[in-house]
């Protein structure tokens, strides 16, 4: 398929891995910042293409992740009310709140969608005007837009049943904060390709000037990971600090500006807390006071829920690139995708989730003989 | 607890007849206090529920191969009987209905134990208000899926429950075959060194159920692969009684049934990503909704575990018959790594395939 295969391709894979290990004298440790990357590089294996001594570590990039415990308890206390039909993007579906998930209060009867967008939503409501319709607006930069969309849409077209439950969050503010940890190992970033694509890529020159990492904004195919590690492996090695677009196909550095614009429109920047890191300043969005008759927030009187994540989880951490899934001694164990403990197991593109989905609970050789013996691992 | 209260508290239970004394057993699943939908995804909740809560009530010799259908003799003649419920919404989609698929599916599982099937049961329960119309739809679709399998409608059933009580119509239907006596297929006869063959393109059942129920169009429509794969299956076993296993992976896709037979087996299978067919239409539309092919359902293909030696055959007989043209070789048994999948990736690089841990939900980007 066009604009895949090329990207998917073994020749030139190896011929990426070949240069970078051409050019490498010291080890390295990068992060991917997306989600979507961590998922491609485990999925491919392609860690276990690189040589050993690049350490890829896993961003904060995955939005269900991050969504704090307190935010999902109040998703769930409203998709519980029969007046609500609650919409959601699918992989939100299975994140434990304190006592049930989405798809638990669905099979107790509470009526839960799946939507691909929003906008379907609007459709939704049309359809159904003597329900709430409230949708679960999470995600970075890049869904954004289309969450944004969805209320000036709703304010134009008079579509009063409709209400959006607003947890965004926002990447430069939480690289910062990663470069700012007294435990941060990260020397250079695979940075968020589609956030970009949206945002543009400025936002991450003053990152690269204040911290001295270079950032090299990068695709989620596995030719475009590859490549961004070569990007950035070359800036390190020659002593380098700039950003550089891998994922020039669809990013430029200003972006997207009419995405923008709406965004500025609707939402403005707020505090957030993120699950598994704590707060952050000014790293979310929430909706202006002039779209607050489509606030869920403010339309369901919804009491501060306190909530407590499980003592043995290291989800913060991994998030922050400071461990890796399998360092955790639950990973596997008492913590799965079944049975998740903490944000990075939570949803398919979590750090923890796609290491468990791709085996890697399961020790195996580096080498790619089919015929090594696996074993499980010690804790 | 103190002894003296644990007597109180047997005695109480006793005269209250809660049968403490008698060994009453706690429900095996603590975890779930209802069903999900997950638990009939065909991944490890469905695995969970059965290996828990069912299979250990009913324990038996031919129970226990946990294969598409029972394998037995009477009188000396080897037979397979199988049963299946469908349950589809919608219940016309492109390519087919859910009559051809009650039909199609019983058969297919009872061809899986290597039986020719030959007659079958249908049980209806209807849901009221339900349109006579499409009620005759699906009665003559399964009226031309079981001519085209050769198979005879037999007994049967029909109940209907209050309007919102069903869902349009649910259809079981049940079969019995006739197995010949040198033929032995089921899963735990993985071997190592067989060959792996896939009869066709993966994953464009699930996607064309996916594309109607979503509303979504795509350039080129995608059409469900459902089909009688009895046919095949006599063409393939015309070549070689010897096959070792055959599988038509349905629900959870061709992982979650290699995943199922590399643990019957306690043998490792390796895939290998590159061969495994699959067609652009079903390839970006998986792309767009976030799936992975390899866990998306088929209805009318299957997997053969073949022994090297007749692979080749096998491959070849397979791609004379018109539902094999695609056929393709996509992996094979090894020693390593027993109960587990692993795979070399289009790239090159090397990773393990699990079975599915819930329903596959799209993502979000």
């Amino acid at each position: 398929m066009k604009y895949l295969d090329e990207y998917r391709n073994e020749a030139v894979a190896q011929k990426l891995v070949k240069e970078i290990c051409r050019i490498l004298t010291k080890p390295w440790v990068l992060m991917e910042v997306c989600g979507g990357q961590t998922h491609t590089i485990v999925k491919y294996g392609l860690d276990h293409l690189l040589p050993s001594k690049i350490e890829l570590v896993h961003g904060p990039g995955c939005p269900v992740c991050v969504t704090s415990l307190e935010m999902i308890d109040k998703a769930h206390a409203i998709a519980s009310r029969s007046d609500v039909i609650f919409c959601s993007f699918g992989d939100m579906l299975r994140v434990p709140g304190s006592t049930a998930d989405l798809l638990i209060l669905k099979s107790r009867g509470a009526d839960i969608r799946i939507v691909y967008s929003p906008i379907d939503c609007l459709k939704i409501a049309r359809a159904n005007p003597d329900k709430k319709v409230v949708f679960f607006a999470i995600g970075f930069e890049t869904t954004a837009p289309a969450n944004a969309m969805s209320v000036w849409q709703a304010r134009r077209q008079g579509i009063n049943n409709f209400s959006i439950l607003v947890s965004h969050v926002l990447v430069p503010p939480a690289m910062a904060s990663i470069l700012q940890s007294p435990l941060n190992r990260v020397q250079g970033f695979l940075g968020p390709g589609h956030v970009c694509t949206v945002m543009g890529y400025h936002e991450y020159e003053p990152i690269t000037a204040r911290y001295h990492v270079p950032i090299v904004i990068t695709g989620f195919e596995p030719i475009d990971l590859l490549e961004g590690v070569l990007l950035t492996v070359r800036q390190l090695e020659a002593g380098q600090a700039r950003v550089e677009n891998q994922y020039g196909r669809v990013v430029n550095r200003n972006g997207n500006k009419v995405a923008q614009d709406l965004i500025n429109q609707v939402f403005e920047v707020c505090d957030r807390k993120w699950r598994g890191v704590g707060s952050i300043p000014k790293s979310g969005y929430k909706l202006r006071y002039e779209f607050r008759d489509h606030d869920a927030e403010r339309l369901f009187d919804i009491r501060e829920i306190d909530t407590q994540e499980s003592p043995l989880c290291i989800s913060g951490l991994v998030l922050k690139g400071v461990k890796k899934p399998h360092d955790c001694p639950a990973f596997g164990k008492e913590c799965t995708p079944l049975h998740p403990l903490g944000a990075t197991m939570v949803s398919a593109e979590g750090a923890c989730a796609a290491y468990h989905a791709y085996g890697r609970h399961l020790q195996f050789e580096k080498k790619s003989d089919q015929n090594q013996p696996l074993e499980e691992m010690s804790p | 607890m103190s002894s003296n209260k644990r007597v109180v508290a047997e005695l109480d239970a006793q005269s209250l007849g809660l049968g403490v004394l008698d060994g009453c057993c706690p429900i095996p699943i603590s975890e779930h206090k209802e069903i999900v939908l997950a638990h009939g995804s065909g991944g490890k909740l469905s695995q969970q529920l059965i290996q828990t809560m069912v299979l250990p009530q009913f324990q038996n010799e031919l129970l226990e191969p946990l294969h598409d259908g029972a394998i037995f003799s009477l009188n000396g003649t080897k037979l397979a009987f199988s049963t299946d419920s469908f349950v589809v919404n919608p219940i016309f989609f492109p390519g087919g209905d859910i009559g051809e698929l009650a039909i199609n599916g019983t058969v297919n599982d009872l061809a899986m134990c290597g039986a020719r099937p030959l007659y079958l049961s249908a049980a209806f329960i209807l849901e009221e208000g339900f349109a006579m119309a499409d009620f005759w739809r699906v009665i003559q679709s399964m009226q031309r899926a079981a001519k085209t399998a050769g198979v005879s409608l037999v007994t049967g059933d029909t109940k209907v429950v209050d309007r919102g009580k069903g869902d349009k119509i649910f259809i079981n239907t049940s079969g019995v075959g006739l197995i010949d006596a040198e033929v032995s297929i089921y899963p735990g006869r993985a071997q190592i060194g067989d060959k792996i063959i896939v009869s066709g393109l993966i994953a464009a059942h699930g996607i064309a159920i996916m594309s109607v129920r979503e509303g979504l169009e795509f350039e080129s429509e995608i059409a469900s692969d459902t089909a009688p794969l009895n046919g095949l299956v006599a063409a393939i076993l015309s070549v070689s009684k010897d096959i070792h296993v055959l599988r038509d992976p349905t629900r959870g896709g061709i992982t979650s049934t290699l995943a199922e037979i590399a643990e019957k087996a306690k043998v490792g299978i390796h895939l290998d990503e590159a061969s495994i067919p699959i067609s652009e239409p079903v390839k970006g539309a998986c792309e767009i909704l976030g799936l992975d092919p390899l866990y998306v359902a088929n209805e009318g293909k299957l997997l053969a575990f073949v022994q090297p030696d007749q692979a080749q055959a096998v491959l070849a007989a397979m791609r004379d018959h018109p539902l094999g043209r695609e056929a393709a070789m996509i992996g094979e048994v090894v020693a390593g790594h027993p109960g587990y999948i692993m795979m070399k990736t289009r790239i090159g690089g090397v990773r393990v395939v699990d079975m599915l841990s819930g329903e596959q939900l799209p993502r979000i980007c």
